[in-house]
């Protein structure tokens, strides 16, 4: 036992102080077993390398679930299929890192399929080493997808049937379909000739990482004496003379010549200028312009605006919304969203309030502003009584039916087309209710727009078409609103 | 500071980056896509990482990663993404990660729809994945609180090694309201047991498992001592008019504020109501509720689901009083007129 623990990689613990039970000298590997070899393998790599200090491994679910007994390294247990996943949060946080992962073939290719797929595609700078016994050895004997066809195992008892269960899966044939791996090669952990070049293989995976090369997987075909009721010699031979009929050994992608190194960038906690990027404000609140007095009829207005995607609906509702803040009203924004968005209309819920905002949703607007037909059609019904409606008269061909409502007829489109774009409507929209109800101040709107009008060189037609609403509600003002 | 007009979903990853998150692992659902989008925008700009993955599976896998090296990250997503992530936060919640999940709920069950809920009240708070853990739950109700509580689920995951949860709703995710963002956190607390890839992570294990009886029930009574700790020290609710109350709402998100109006418009009428808001779902606060049904005559309890949440208030009443429920599911949000004339008439009866 002493001579074992001399001759043992320093990779390993000296004691498997994690081990439960009396023996903290051996693994808990059955006889025979693959993974015990691998283990060693890859922990001489560690050494040679000079990695172990930097190197995460990562334990699957499955017989190799208590791999961080032994090495000595930083050391996660996942979930069942995973551990691709959590390779590339780990990896992605810590990129001088060295991430292993160590996984099964139930555990790569059944249940983790998407995620070594797309940990592979993405070309993470990770190390996989996948042992492929040809079982769930953890479970009991289950069939894998690497399950030979023909071979039992107690799901299928009468053996494979590659027409009911699939023929077995080539993992590695199948990653090196894709464009982003560096290095994938089979190996097996049988003859001392094999072995020799698995622990090439498993060296030269790490040194990619070490590189940040991009993705590197190791496919080791193993022995599961166990699993397989065999004898650990019957098993080498089995290996060697039936699976790799099916499960070639050899190279499957060696980019590691031409492969440039792209390492990934290191988190940053760098707070110059974090609120620039951010793109918050700084500074102190902007004083309030001059706080509006609208006549008592337009005060804290609840708004539904509406008409077809593509009108600047949404623009319009931001604008009072921004406008409002800047007026020192408690303000609220809320816009139609997803697929009903699809259907080519658009609308949004604003409201403006000297008070602490309620419900968002504005179910029985004091406002409307209908930019299309659809719109006027399907919200006028629902205008409060005594409440506003101003429409877009221009492209609505009917009026407002309800006596019991003030109503505004802007022909903003026509406006705007004079103006030289039909997408200034919104804003001729705009202008007009603001001039109207005197909800907010004219400086309001100027104030806000180069927030919401995101090119520069629109802000100027949206300011004239603002001034054309502007006057026209002037003109149209009825007693009741001056 | 100037407030901003912003969406409540850009406000949790403003918020986020201030709190010191550096890490987003994200998947697209409607209503919280707009949390990736702006995680997509922000977190590269800061040094941070952002990864679309290839499931909501995937994803919380990559937090389990990225928080196993200590670092703030977090996911979002909306309910059935939720559900797909379950496994992984049972997993988090096992092996002491801290990490934050946002849930912008939308109707189910199944496929469902896009319009606001508060459905998955059952799947984060009591549980949804497998096994003794639960999960710190913060409930805002507008757009400032999509960043405050944002930096607070932060705070919180690392005090206490667990995963918190913002849950929010449509409403809540896509409106703009005024936000007045606070200054960045600059100092975090320590984390020795994160592997940092160096020499001492040797020492470090990550994991949930335990093949020990005892050791894993010693396991779970640890964390069943932390959860005692979140429930003395971490109960956090807002009250409105409840000093005089013969009757007191219950409701949180977005329903809290329509009870709010709900509240105002009842005494209007006469009404002596109040409002309790729980802003922590999980820790719930039921010593308040049981103390408060010590002197009200009932509570009325309104939430977008079947009732779920009345659950917990009904536990706490221990049935001192009567507990009314009214819930509109499918993504209907009542109004205030509504709830107003459910309660005269549970009133009335
Ligand atoms: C989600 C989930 N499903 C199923 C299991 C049960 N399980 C444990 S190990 C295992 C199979 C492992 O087989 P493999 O990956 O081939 O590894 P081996 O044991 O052969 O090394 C299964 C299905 C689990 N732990 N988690
Ligand atoms: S069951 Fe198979 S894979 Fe598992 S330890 Fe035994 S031999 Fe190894």
């Amino acid at each position: 036992m002493a001579e074992m623990v001399l001759r043992k990689s320093p990779s390993f613990y000296d004691v498997y102080e994690r081990k439960p039970g009396a023996i903290k000298y051996q693994t808990h590997y059955c006889p025979g077993c693959g993974h015990g070899i691998l283990h060693k393998l890859i922990a001489e790599a560690m050494d040679e390398l000079g990695i172990r200090d930097r190197t995460i491994l990562i334990s699957p679910v499955g017989c190799s679930v208590f791999a961080y007994y032994y090495f000595r390294c930083g050391n996660v247990q996942v979930a069942h299929g995973r551990a691709p996943a959590v390779a590339t949060g780990i990896k992605r946080a810590l990129p001088h890192s060295i991430v292993i992962s160590y996984q099964g073939d139930g555990d790569l290719a059944a249940i983790g399929g998407n995620e070594i797929l797309h940990a592979a595609n993405r070309g993470e700078r990770i190390t996989v080493f996948f042992v492929n016994n040809a079982i769930y050895g953890m479970t009991g004997g289950q069939m894998a997808p690497t399950t030979l066809v023909g071979q039992k195992t107690t799901t299928t008892p009468f053996g494979r049937r590659a027409e009911m269960e699939g023929p077995p899966l080539r993992v590695a044939e199948l990653l090196a379909s894709l464009e982003s791996p560096v290095y994938i090669e089979r190996v097996a952990l049988t003859t001392p000739k094999n072995i020799a070049r698995a622990r090439k293989a498993v060296r030269k995976a790490l040194s990619v990482q070490m590189q940040d090369l991009g993705f590197s997987l190791v496919e080791v075909l193993s022995a599961c004496p166990s699993g397989w009721k065999m004898t650990p010699v019957d098993s080498i031979r089995w290996i060697d003379e039936v699976m790799t009929r099916y499960f070639p050994l050899g190279v499957f992608r060696d980019r590691t010549a031409e492969a440039k190194p792209m390492p990934l960038p290191k988190i940053s906690y760098d707070l110059d200028s974090l609120l620039e990027k951010l793109e918050i404000p700084s500074g102190e609140a902007e004083g309030v312009i001059a706080s509006p007095v609208p006549h008592p009829r337009y005060a804290n207005p609840r708004i539904k605006i509406a008409g077809f995607g593509g009108q600047g609906i949404l623009l319009l509702g931001q604008a009072l919304a921004e406008a409002g803040m800047t007026a020192g009203y408690r303000v609220s924004w809320l816009p139609s969203y997803g697929p009903e968005m699809r259907g080519g209309t658009a609308n949004c819920h604003v409201i403006l309030s000297d008070s602490r905002i309620g419900s968002p949703l504005v179910s029985r607007p004091s406002v409307l502003i209908a930019m299309n037909r659809p719109s006027l059609d399907r919200f006028e019904p629902e205008v409060e009584s005594g409440g506003l409606i101003l429409y877009d008269s221009s492209l609505i061909d009917r009026p407002v039916t309800r006596r019991d409502v003030e109503v505004l007829a802007i022909p903003a489109t026509s406006m705007a087309d004079e103006l030289g774009n039909t997408r200034a409507a919104n804003m001729v929209i705009l202008g007009s209710y603001v001039a109207y109800t005197g909800v907010v101040e004219r400086e309001h709107l100027t104030h806000i727009l180069p927030k919401v009008i995101k090119r520069k060189q629109l802000i100027d037609l949206n300011e004239r078409a603002i001034a054309r609403g502007y006057e026209y509600a002037l003109m149209h003002r009825t007693a009741a609103s001056t | 500071m100037a407030k901003q007009l912003i969406k409540g979903n850009e406000a949790v990853v403003k918020g986020a980056i201030l709190a010191g998150c550096r890490a987003f692992f994200g998947y697209p659902i409607t209503p919280a896509s707009e949390i990736a989008e702006a995680a997509a925008y922000y977190f590269p700009q800061v040094g941070g990482v952002f990864l679309q993955a290839e499931s909501e599976i995937a994803s919380i896998y990559m937090l389990y990663g990225a928080a196993s090296a200590g670092i703030r990250a977090m996911t979002a997503s909306s309910s059935p993404g939720i559900s797909l992530k379950m496994e992984g936060i049972s997993y988090l919640a096992g092996a002491e990660l801290p990490c934050v999940i946002v849930d912008i709920v939308r109707g189910g069950p199944g496929l469902g729809n896009i319009a606001p809920s508060q459905g998955d009240y059952h799947q984060i708070v009591k549980g949804g994945g497998h096994g003794e853990y639960k999960l710190i739950t913060l409930a805002p109700n507008c757009a400032q609180e999509m960043c405050d509580l944002t930096m607070l689920a932060f705070e919180l995951a690392d005090k206490y090694r667990n995963p918190a949860v913002v849950m929010a709703d449509g409403f809540i995710g896509q409106m703009m309201e005024p936000v007045e963002f606070p200054q960045p956190v600059s100092s975090f607390p320590d984390k020795p047991w994160a592997l940092r890839g160096e020499d001492a992570d040797q020492f470090r294990l990550i994991t949930s498992i335990d093949l020990e009886p005892e050791g894993l029930e010693r396991h779970v009574l640890h964390l069943q001592e932390k959860y005692a700790q979140a429930e003395r020290e971490e109960v956090r609710f807002e009250e409105y008019q409840t000093e005089d109350a013969e009757v007191i709402l219950v409701g949180y998100g977005i329903v809290s504020r329509l009870l709010h109006s709900t509240v105002d418009e009842a005494r209007a009428k006469g009404l002596r109501v109040g409002l309790l808001r729980p802003i922590t779902l999980w820790p719930f606060p039921s010593r308040r509720i049981t103390e408060l049904a010590t002197r009200v005559s009932a509570f009325m309890v309104v939430e977008l689901s079947n009732g779920q949440m009345v659950e917990d208030v009904r536990l706490a009443v221990a049935g001192k009083v009567p507990v009314w429920f009214y819930g509109r599911m499918g993504g209907v949000v009542p109004s205030v007129e509504e709830i107003l004339r459910v309660l005269r008439q549970q009133i009335e009866v």
